[in-house]
C-alpha cells in the first residue's frame, strides 16, 4: 500500500463502523416496519375483504383464447382456416400423480410414450390452472374410449377447440407456414399473459410473420368455482354481481395474400415428384403471387400435433421437405445472371450494340492455357450481345468480363438485389453472395485472399461462389421487366378487422430504382431475352411456341459442387445428386409485364428443356392463356 | 468494558452457560445465540414448509437434507479462521469471476437464464459471490485507513460492479441485487461519506433508468406490475393478488397449520419457494409472521454484535455486511410478498424450499461463527 496514507488509526475506525451500524440499524428498522404496517393493513385492516375473496365466494380468471385471423388468397379464397375439433387436454394443478397419469394415456394410445418427458415439462412450466394440450384433434373413436375412461383420470378431460386447417396443405406450406404447440422458447419471445389461453402460435411463413394481427387479444371469463376449485355454475344473483366484469376476446386480423392459388396449386403440380422451387412475382408491387417449394410438407400435421418420430422422420428426409428452398435455397445463378450482366457491360461501356465476339467453343486469358468452355463445343461463331443472351454464348461474356471486371460486377448485381435479402415479409431468408474483392480479402486468407481473373471469368456465368435464391432471381427479373423499377417483394397484401370489417391496404413498397444512363440498354436485353423464347435460335425457343402474347426468358444451368458423400447413399443416386440444377427467370408480358418467374429443378440438367416449359405454364395460367382459359 | 469481555473470552477454562453442550459448541467454534437463533428459524421454516408443499414427508426430508448440507457447510467454515480467509480472499474472487464468464459462454440454459454451471456437480457461481465480492472488498480495505478516500471508491465500485453486471446478463436480477448490496453494504460500513450516500441516492434516479433498459421484458413486466397487479391478473400480477389474499385472510391468528385454502387449493403459485411467507401469513397470521421476524431480527442483531465486537478491519466489515446483507434478504422478499416491491427472486432466508441459497447462507454465518470464536487468537 502507498506510504502516503495515513496511519490506520484503530479505534477511531471502530467508533466510524459502530456509527454506521446504528444508522444501518435505524434504516432497517423503518424498513422493516413498513413490511410490519403492510401486513398490519393486509391481515387487520382489510382482513374482512381478502377473508372474503378467500373463503366466501371463489372465483377463478379464466383466459378466454382469441379467435385466429383466417388467411385468404388474393381472390378470397380460404387458405387457412379454424374448425372446431375436441382436444384432450390436462390441467396440472388437478392431476395428482403426473408421471402415472401420462404413463396411462400413452397405455391407452392417447399420446405417444416419447412425448412424456415433454408433457411434464410443460406441465411444470406454466401456472397450474393452464391446460397442457395432449392430443389436438380426437378421433370418434378416442372420445368414446376416453369418455369411459374419464372417472379414472382426474385434470385430464377433451375441450372443444378450434384448430387450423389448412385446406390446400403442401401446395401452401412453405409460404403460408404453419402453427405448431407453443413451445417454452415461444413462452419467452411473446407476451405470456397474451397467450394465458393459447395453445398454438405461427411457427414459419405467413403465420409466423403476422402473428401479431392473426392471433388476436386475449378475453378473461370469471368463473365461480367450490370450495375444492371446481367450476360450478354461479347460483345467485350476489354471486354474479360480486364477480368482476368478464373481458372479451377480441379475434385476429384476417390476413389477405398476394398469393393467386391457382398459380400456387399449378407450380406445385409441376414440381411434384422434383426438388426445387418457384417464386412468381408482379412485377409493378412486388406481390408474391406464387411461391413454391418442392418437396413440400402437410402443415396440418403440425397444427394437430404430430409425435417426435413423426417430426423426426420429416426433419431427416434427404430430401428436405421442411426445408424452404424458394427462399432459403442459395444456389449458383448460372446463365440467369447474364441479363443483370449484359445490363452492367452496357453500361460501363465494356461492350456496345456492334461489338462482337468470336466464339470457338472455347476462352482463354492471355498466357493462360487453361480453357473455359462454352456450352456449345463448336461454338457459336460471330456473335453480338442479342445473340449472346439469346444463344447462352458463354465465351462473349468470359471475354467481356474481363474487361468488366468484379468490382462492376459486383456493384451491378448489387443493385439488382443479389446479395442481400430480398426484405419478403416472413422469416429466414438466405442473403445469397455476390463475391467481391473485399469479401474474398475477408473469408480467405493468404494466395487464396486475393481476386483472380479467372474467378470473374467464371463469375460471369453465375458460378463460382456466387449464390442467388429463387426469391432474389425473381426479384432482379422483375426489375429488368419494369426496366429498373424495383417493389419489396411481399406475400400479404391486405388485412381486415373481423369486428369492424375494416379493411387495411398495405401499399407497395417501393424501393429505390436502377437509374440507366441509357434506358435503351433496358431493351437491347428484353430483346435477347425475348429470342431466348421467341426467337429462332433461342435456347428456350421450344418453351416459347405457339404463345398469343410476347415474353422473355434466360434459362441458366448450375454445377453442383458437392454432394454430401455420405456412405447410405448409392452409387446411382449420388450420380443423379450431381447432376446439373435447371434454373429459368420469366416475365411477360414484354410492355406492362405483369409476371415475373424464377424456378430451379434441382438435378434437373437443364434449363431451358425441364425448367423453362413450367415458366411458360405459370405465365399462361396467370395471363388467362391456359388450358381452363375459357372456362 | 471491551477489556472486561475480551479476559472473560480469553479464559478457556470458562464453562459456558450451556454446561458440556456449550463447550463442544466452544471446541467447534460456533456462537451459540446465533446457532440457536437460525436453527428455530430453521425449524419454525420446516414445520410451515411441510404444509405448503402439501404434506408431502418425502420433499420434506429433502428439504431437510440440505439443511445438514448447509449446517456441514457453516461448521467448516467456522473453522478457518479469519487470517486465513483474508489470505485467499483475492483468489477466490478472481475464481468466481472466472466461473462467471465461464457461465455466460458455457452455462446450462434453465428457465432462459444462464446460471448453472457442471463442474461434476452442477452449481451456480452467482451464489458463491454472494460470499466473494463482500470479503474482497473488506480485503481491499483492511490495510487501508478508513475512511476510504475517492479513488479507493472508484476502485471499489469497479469490484462490485463487475460480478453484479456479469450475473444480470444470466440474467439473474435477483442474485445481482443481493451481490451488489452485499459490496454496498461494506463500503457504507466502511465510512462513506454520508454526503456521498445521499448524492448516490439522488443518483440512483437516472441509475434505476439505465438498469430499466438493461432489463429483459419479463422483468420490466414485474415492475410494471407491481404498480397495477390487476392490469395483467393471469401473468405476472397474478402472485402479487394471490398472495396478498392469502396473507389478508389468514388476520391476527391465521387459519391455523396446514389450513391454508390459497395455499392448499394450490390459488397460490410458488407457494413452497419464494412465496412461502403468505403461507405463513395464511395459516399462523399476523402473529405467526411477527413471531418469524423477530427471530430474523435476532439472527441481525447477534450479527451486528459480532461484528462491532471483531478485532480487524477484515473481520469487522465482513461480519457486518452478512448480517446485513441477510437482512435485505428477509426484507426484499417479505416486501415482495407483501406487495411493497417487484418481484426479484429471492427466497425467503433459510425457509424456503431449494437449496443453493440456504448453503451460502449457513457459509457465512460460519465465517461470522469463526470471527466471534478466533477473536482471541488475533493480536488486537
Amino acid at each position: 500500500m502507498d506510504l502516503l496514507s495515513p496511519i490506520k488509526d484503530h479505534h477511531s475506525e471502530r467508533r466510524l463502523f459502530i456509527a454506521r451500524v446504528a444508522l444501518a440499524s435505524t434504516i432497517g428498522i423503518l424498513l422493516l416496519g413498513g413490511v410490519v404496517a403492510r401486513l398490519v393493513q393486509l391481515q387487520v385492516v382489510d382482513y374482512e375483504v381478502f377473508a372474503e375473496q378467500s373463503q366466501g365466494n371463489r372465483y377463478r380468471i379464466e383466459a378466454v383464447p382469441p379467435t385466429r385471423g383466417l388467411i385468404f388468397d388474393r381472390r378470397g379464397r380460404v387458405i387457412a382456416e379454424n374448425l372446431p375439433a375436441y382436444q384432450l387436454e390436462l390441467i396440472p394443478e388437478q392431476v395428482e400423480d403426473l408421471d402415472d397419469t401420462l404413463q396411462r394415456l400413452a397405455a391407452m394410445k392417447l399420446i405417444a410414450a416419447e412425448d412424456i418427458e415433454n408433457f411434464k415439462e410443460l406441465s411444470r412450466s406454466g401456472p397450474g390452472f393452464k391446460p397442457v394440450a395432449l392430443k389436438l384433434r380426437l378421433t370418434d373413436e378416442e372420445i368414446a374410449n376416453f369418455a369411459l375412461q374419464r372417472a379414472r383420470f382426474p385434470g385430464v378431460d377433451f375441450q372443444p377447440r378450434l384448430i387450423r386447417h389448412y385446406p390446400h396443405g403442401e401446395a401452401t406450406a412453405h409460404a403460408v407456414g404453419y402453427v405448431g404447440a407453443l413451445s417454452k422458447a415461444d413462452l419467452e419471445r411473446l407476451e405470456q399473459s397474451e397467450y394465458a389461453g393459447t395453445n398454438q402460435t405461427g411457427k414459419t411463413g405467413v403465420e409466423s410473420g403476422y402473428e401479431a394481427a392473426l392471433h388476436g387479444d386475449v378475453g378473461y371469463n370469471n368463473v365461480v368455482t367450490n370450495a375444492l376449485g371446481r367450476r360450478v355454475p354461479a347460483d345467485s344473483r350476489d354471486v354474479v354481481d360480486a364477480l368482476p366484469d368478464n373481458v372479451t376476446a377480441a379475434p385476429g386480423e384476417d390476413v389477405y395474400l398476394s398469393l393467386d392459388l391457382d398459380l400456387q396449386l399449378l407450380a406445385t403440380e409441376a414440381l411434384r415428384g422434383q426438388r426445387g422451387a418457384l417464386v412468381a412475382i408482379d412485377p409493378g408491387s412486388g406481390d408474391v403471387l406464387a411461391l413454391v417449394s418442392a418437396p413440400s410438407f402437410d402443415p396440418n400435421k403440425f397444427a394437430v400435433g404430430m409425435s417426435t418420430s413423426e417430426y423426426s422422420a420429416l426433419q431427416n428426409d434427404l430430401d428436405q421437405p421442411l426445408f424452404n428452398r424458394a427462399i432459403r435455397g442459395a444456389y449458383p445463378p448460372g446463365s440467369t445472371i447474364k441479363p443483370m450482366l449484359s445490363i452492367a457491360m452496357l453500361e460501363t461501356g465494356a461492350t456496345n450494340l456492334q461489338h462482337t465476339t468470336m466464339c470457338i467453343g472455347y476462352f482463354s486469358l492471355p498466357n493462360s492455357t487453361h480453357r473455359y468452355r462454352d456450352w456449345k463445343p463448336e461454338g457459336h461463331g460471330e456473335i453480338d450481345i442479342v445473340n449472346a443472351i439469346a444463344q447462352s454464348c458463354d465465351v462473349y461474356f468470359y471475354e467481356l468480363s474481363v474487361d468488366l471486371g468484379i468490382d462492376n460486377i459486383h456493384r451491378y448485381l448489387d443493385m439488382f438485389g443479389l446479395g442481400h435479402r430480398s426484405g419478403i415479409d416472413i422469416r429466414g431468408e438466405h442473403r445469397g453472395l455476390v463475391p467481391s474483392r473485399e469479401w474474398k480479402q475477408n473469408n480467405f486468407s493468404g494466395y487464396d485472399a486475393r481476386w483472380y481473373n479467372g474467378e470473374t471469368v467464371i463469375a460471369s456465368i453465375g458460378q463460382g461462389y456466387m449464390l442467388a435464391t429463387p426469391l432474389q432471381l425473381a426479384s432482379a427479373i422483375a426489375t429488368v421487366a419494369t426496366r429498373g423499377e424495383r417493389y419489396r417483394p411481399r406475400l400479404v397484401a391486405a388485412s381486415q378487422n373481423t369486428v369492424t370489417g375494416e379493411r387495411t391496404l398495405y401499399p407497395p413498397e417501393r424501393l429505390d430504382d436502377i437509374r440507366l444512363q441509357d434506358e435503351s440498354h433496358w431493351e437491347t436485353v428484353i430483346l435477347g431475352m425475348h429470342e431466348v423464347m421467341q426467337g429462332a435460335k433461342g435456347t428456350a425457343r421450344a418453351a416459347g411456341a405457339n404463345a398469343e402474347y410476347q415474353m422473355a426468358g434466360k434459362s441458366g444451368t448450375a454445377q453442383v459442387f458437392s454432394v454430401a458423400q455420405e456412405d447410405e447413399y448409392d452409387e446411382d443416386e449420388i450420380e443423379f445428386r450431381l447432376r446439373d440444377h435447371a434454373l429459368f427467370v420469366a416475365f411477360a408480358p414484354l410492355e406492362n409485364p405483369r409476371i415475373a418467374v424464377a424456378l430451379i429443378v434441382e438435378n434437373g440438367s437443364s434449363g431451358s428443356r425441364v425448367a423453362a416449359p413450367i415458366a411458360r405454364a405459370i405465365m399462361d395460367e396467370y395471363l388467362g392463356y391456359g388450358d381452363d382459359a375459357g372456362n | 468494558m471491551m477489556r472486561e469481555t475480551d479476559a472473560r473470552l480469553l479464559d478457556t477454562n470458562r464453562v459456558a452457560p450451556l454446561g458440556e453442550f456449550g463447550r463442544i459448541l466452544k471446541r467447534l467454534n460456533l456462537d451459540g445465540p446465533l446457532l440457536g437463533g437460525l436453527l428455530l428459524i430453521c425449524a419454525l421454516g420446516l414445520f410451515v414448509l411441510y404444509s405448503a408443499v402439501g404434506e408431502n414427508m418425502r420433499l420434506l426430508v429433502n428439504q431437510m437434507v440440505r439443511l445438514g448440507v448447509a449446517l456441514v457447510a457453516m461448521i467448516v467454515l467456522a473453522q478457518f479462521p479469519p487470517d486465513f480467509l483474508r489470505r485467499w480472499t483475492p483468489w477466490g474472487f478472481a475464481a468466481g469471476l472466472v466461473l462467471l464468464v465461464l457461465v455466460l459462454t458455457t452455462g446450462e440454459v434453465g428457465q432462459g437464464a444462464r446460471r448453472w454451471l457442471d463442474l461434476g456437480v452442477r452449481f451456480q457461481p452467482s451464489e458463491a459471490m454472494k460470499l466473494a465480492v463482500p470479503m474482497m472488498a473488506a480485503w481491499y480495505l483492511h490495510d487501508r485507513s478508513l475512511p476510504p478516500r475517492f479513488g479507493q471508491l472508484l476502485l471499489l465500485a469497479i469490484l462490485i460492479v463487475v460480478p453484479t453486471i456479469l450475473i444480470a446478463r444470466q440474467p439473474d436480477l435477483g442474485t445481482a441485487l443481493l451481490v451488489a448490496a452485499s459490496g454496498m453494504i461494506v463500503i457504507v460500513l466502511a465510512g462513506l461519506p454520508i454526503r456521498l450516500i445521499i448524492a448516490l441516492a439522488v443518483l440512483s434516479v437516472p441509475g434505476a433508468y439505465g438498469l430499466w433498459q438493461l432489463m429483459e421484458d419479463y422483468q420490466k413486466q414485474r415492475v410494471l406490475t407491481l404498480i397495477d397487479p390487476n392490469s395483467d391478473p393471469l401473468g405476472a400480477g397474478y402472485n402479487i393478488i394471490q398472495s396478498k389474499i392469502a396473507i389478508g385472510s389468514g388476520g391476527l391468528f391465521g387459519k391455523g397449520w396446514t389450513n391454508g385454502s390459497q395455499a392448499h387449493l394450490e390459488y397460490l403459485p410458488e407457494r413452497d419457494t419464494d412465496f412461502i411467507f403468505a403461507v405463513i401469513g395464511e395459516e399462523l397470521g399476523l402473529l405467526g409472521a411477527l413471531s418469524l421476524l423477530l427471530l430474523y431480527m435476532f439472527v441481525v442483531a447477534r450479527g451486528l454484535y459480532i461484528a462491532m465486537q471483531a478485532p480487524d478491519t477484515y473481520s469487522r466489515l465482513l461480519a457486518g455486511s452478512i448480517s446485513l446483507t441477510f437482512f435485505v434478504y428477509v426484507f426484499v422478499n417479505t416486501a415482495m410478498v407483501t406487495g411493497l416491491l417487484p418481484v426479484v427472486g429471492v427466497p425467503l432466508p433459510l425457509v424456503s424450499f431449494g437449496g443453493t441459497s440456504m448453503v451460502t447462507l449457513m457459509a457465512g454465518f460460519g465465517i461470522l461463527m469463526s470471527i466471534h470464536s478466533h477473536r482471541k487468537l488475533l493480536p488486537h
